[in-house]
């Protein structure tokens, strides 16, 4: 009789610990070869058309520089973004670069969780602070502590379809679309690209969903076109002016109403329905460029509309950061000063995702000005509304959530203008008297 | 099923009180193993929480000051505190309900209909086998959509079903239902599988009607089951979280934002540990009543029934 073949318990343990050994050996980390490459450890956010970008930029500097080895790291945007690079310098043993938003560094606690920017270890790599847009890098400091190197501005910005906009008659002779001033021309225009579509909302912006902060987003770029503002520079009163922060809800609800916009479009629908020429305009983040050429949309782009005065638009920066680490390599360090500073001074072909660079010599690079249409709305670096600086605020902050879901309803009409304005101060109102988790240390 | 009669003859009470003895001496050693795991991973960080929300913490360890009960006075006076306190108790009596209910219904049904029984069971069963962010992103992306969702689709409505503060907690309560009650299906089948059939026969010979074995003999043996998916059920929908998160995040305007996601929010968004624990402690005392409150109520009934 043939049994089961015979396994012996010294067989079994002798095969279980090849196999582990095997194992051991497959999944370590490629060093490339040996351990003669320097790590540089980089966490991003960077999505999408974004990432790709990233990542090709990523490959480059690894061809050109053979001793270092970058190793990128890409998580989701958003809240929980900051959660983990606050865990990650809270423990000290977090990587050694990430992504960033300006608008957050005022309430991370920069210096607990981040480290300092060595400035002079930047200037060996090459970027000096007056190569920056002078707020963007102003923008960058604590106290006067440089915390972050800026890469560039990502405003709210304006798609248009040009197949529709031609028939509405809305391309001036050069094919682009003809600038609008005031509330009146704006709605002229809307209503001639909606009777061009049969009667649907000409205008897609991301109104409401899931953490929206869509309506926050529009709301921040027409307020402060009549100078409104939201907090005092000291951090400690709400500014709001009300009579303009109602004209501007007033203006979005009645987009709504007038079935200009469609109300009930998320992010990813709004983009959808640009995307397939079901919407004419696209009020959105500069950042959807590349997906929309990709899919062969028939689109240009241009600065957000001047409705209330001056031509301000939403905007926040992408920043480099080193989060903290209790022990810095020297090497490692300075391999990621050049890596950073590589990334800056190819600011014009991380452009082509559609971001402003903060470096002013790729402003002035015949590449970059070639592009099209992302050199279309660059005069809008001067003029981009950042938010206030204080602890709450900046890109997926409590308070662009809290904003967005004030406002939301306002579009959609279930709730006044006023009744959104009262929501958004009482929320404003809390976050300012809750206490900053990172107070200064006075000791 | 087959219920097997367990109940060995006992030996005098001398020799019973000498095991005994033994178990102990032998069982302390089992559990030790046990109860170092349980201190150093439930009751140290118990006590620790505490003593975090009676600080002003912050998410880096840092800021950390003995603040004593501020956090305490302030998640009192705070309104979004309260709200989500209260729709986590909405949540709560609006799912534990039909999560009982339906969970018998189901299995009574499936207890009595003989044929392709397996197929029953594994339907009903089966949406509790799958994680909450494949739950969530299965209701949200397809189910729920106001303009291409199934459900707008099918019944022809023009619903936002997690878009609108009237609609989404019950939005939310039906894919919790309809994620969860298999659970509450599986004991209870387990629990009818278990009632001795000679009593149904007895029944029968008395000439008593189907409705009537439901009332006098099925619902009275499901009592003790019934109880402990009562007590099992609150206290899980008590904890809610996942697919409120995933969904809605809290939102639209609060309508869904549980207890814990507002913890969540100030402590892992907000930076604020300190306070997030205070929100956490006090949902844990409420824990705590609910399930004190319960084991009276019961242990009366009980008495009552004895």
């Amino acid at each position: 009789m043939h049994g089961p073949p015979d396994i012996t318990r010294r067989h079994l343990l002798g095969g279980s610990l090849a196999l582990l050994g095997a194992a051991a050996t497959g999944c370590a980390i490629p060093m490339g070869l040996g351990s003669s490459q320097t790590r540089v450890k980089y966490w991003h956010f960077l999505g999408a058309s974004d990432g790709i970008i990233m990542n090709k930029m990523v490959g480059a500097f690894a061809k050109d520089n053979p001793d270092i080895f970058v190793e990128e790291n890409v998580l989701q945007w958003g809240e929980p973004f900051y959660t983990k690079v606050a865990m990650a310098g809270a423990g000290g043993r977090s990587p050694d670069l990430a992504s960033f938003h300006l608008a957050r560094l005022a309430g991370i606690g920069a210096g607990q969780i981040l480290d300092p920017i060595d400035v002079k270890l930047l200037e060996e790599a090459g970027l000096r602070g007056a190569d920056f847009s002078p707020p963007i890098w102003e923008r960058a400091h604590l106290d006067g502590v440089l915390y972050a190197i800026p890469f560039d501005a990502h405003p709210m910005v304006e798609y248009y379809n040009t197949d529709i906009c031609q028939k509405a008659g809305l391309l001036g002779p050069d094919g682009k679309l003809a600038p609008t001033n005031g509330v009146d021309e704006l709605i002229a225009r809307l209503t001639k690209a909606k009777d061009v579509m049969g009667g649907k909302p000409p205008l897609a912006f991301d109104a409401l969903g899931l953490g929206t902060v869509g309506p926050w987003r529009v709301w921040y770029s027409l307020y402060p076109q009549s100078g409104g503002t939201l907090v005092s520079d000291d951090g400690t009163t709400v500014t709001i002016d009300d009579a303009k922060a109602l004209e501007a809800l007033r203006l979005m609800q009645r987009l709504g109403k007038e079935g200009l916009c469609d109300w009930r479009t998320d992010y990813g629908a709004s983009v959808a329905k640009f995307t397939n020429g079901e919407a004419a305009f696209l009020w959105n983040g500069d950042w959807e460029t590349t997906g929309l050429k990709e899919r062969g949309t028939p689109f240009s782009m241009t600065r957000f509309p001047t409705v209330f005065g001056t031509g301000a638009a939403q905007a926040d920066c992408h920043a480099f950061v080193l989060p903290h680490q209790r022990a810095r390599d020297p090497e490692v360090e300075r391999a990621t000063y050049r890596f950073i500073a590589y990334l800056v001074k190819n600011s014009a072909d991380w452009a082509v995702a559609g971001h402003v660079p903060a470096y002013l010599p790729a402003l002035e690079e015949p590449d970059y000005l070639a592009l099209q249409p992302q050199s279309e709305y660059r005069s809008v670096i001067t003029e981009v509304a950042l938010d206030p600086q204080v602890w709450f605020a900046g890109s997926a902050s409590r308070m662009w959530i809290e904003f967005g879901e004030a406002f939301s309803p306002v579009i959609a009409g279930t709730r006044t203008p006023e009744e959104g304005l009262a929501a958004a101060k009482a929320s404003l109102n809390r976050l300012m008297s809750a206490p900053n988790p990172f107070p200064e240390e006075r000791s | 099923m087959t219920t097997t009669v367990a109940a060995p003859a006992t030996a005098g009470p001398v020799a019973k009180a000498k095991v005994r003895r033994g178990w102990t001496q032998h069982g302390l050693l089992f559990v030790g193993p046990f109860l170092l795991i349980y201190l150093a991973f439930l009751v140290w960080p118990t006590i620790l929480g505490f003593q975090m929300s009676l600080s002003s913490v912050n998410i880096a360890g840092g800021n950390n000051h003995f603040i004593g009960f501020d956090n305490y006075a302030e998640a009192f006076a705070d309104p979004r505190m309260w709200r989500s306190l209260w729709n986590t108790l909405v949540f709560t009596v609006l799912s534990t309900i039909p999560l009982v209910l339906l969970g018998l219904v189901l299995a009574l049904l499936v207890h009595n209909v003989r044929f392709v029984q397996w197929l029953w069971r594994l339907s009903f069963f089966g949406p509790f086998l799958l994680p909450s962010a494949v739950i969530a992103i299965l209701w949200l992306q397809m189910i729920y959509p106001p303009d291409y969702g199934l459900l707008n689709g099918t019944l022809g409505t023009d619903i936002l079903w997690l878009g609108d503060p009237s609609t989404a907690m019950w939005s939310i309560v039906l894919t919790t239902v309809w994620w969860t009650v298999g659970f509450n299906f599986l004991l209870y089948l387990a629990a009818l599988q278990s009632i001795p059939t000679h009593l149904y026969e007895a029944a029968d010979i008395d000439g008593a009607s189907g409705w009537d074995k439901l009332r006098s003999i099925t619902l009275p043996l499901l009592r003790r089951t019934t109880v402990l998916i009562v007590v099992l059920q609150l206290v899980a929908s008590l904890k809610v979280f996942d697919q409120i998160y995933l969904m809605t995040g809290g939102g639209p305007q609060d309508a869904t934002r549980p207890i814990i996601e507002y913890a969540y929010d100030v402590g892992f968004t907000g930076y604020r540990i300190g306070y997030a624990s205070a929100v956490s402690y006090i949902l844990f005392v409420l824990i705590v009543i609910v399930s004190l409150a319960q084991l009276r109520l019961f242990r009366k009934r009980e008495e009552v029934a004895s």
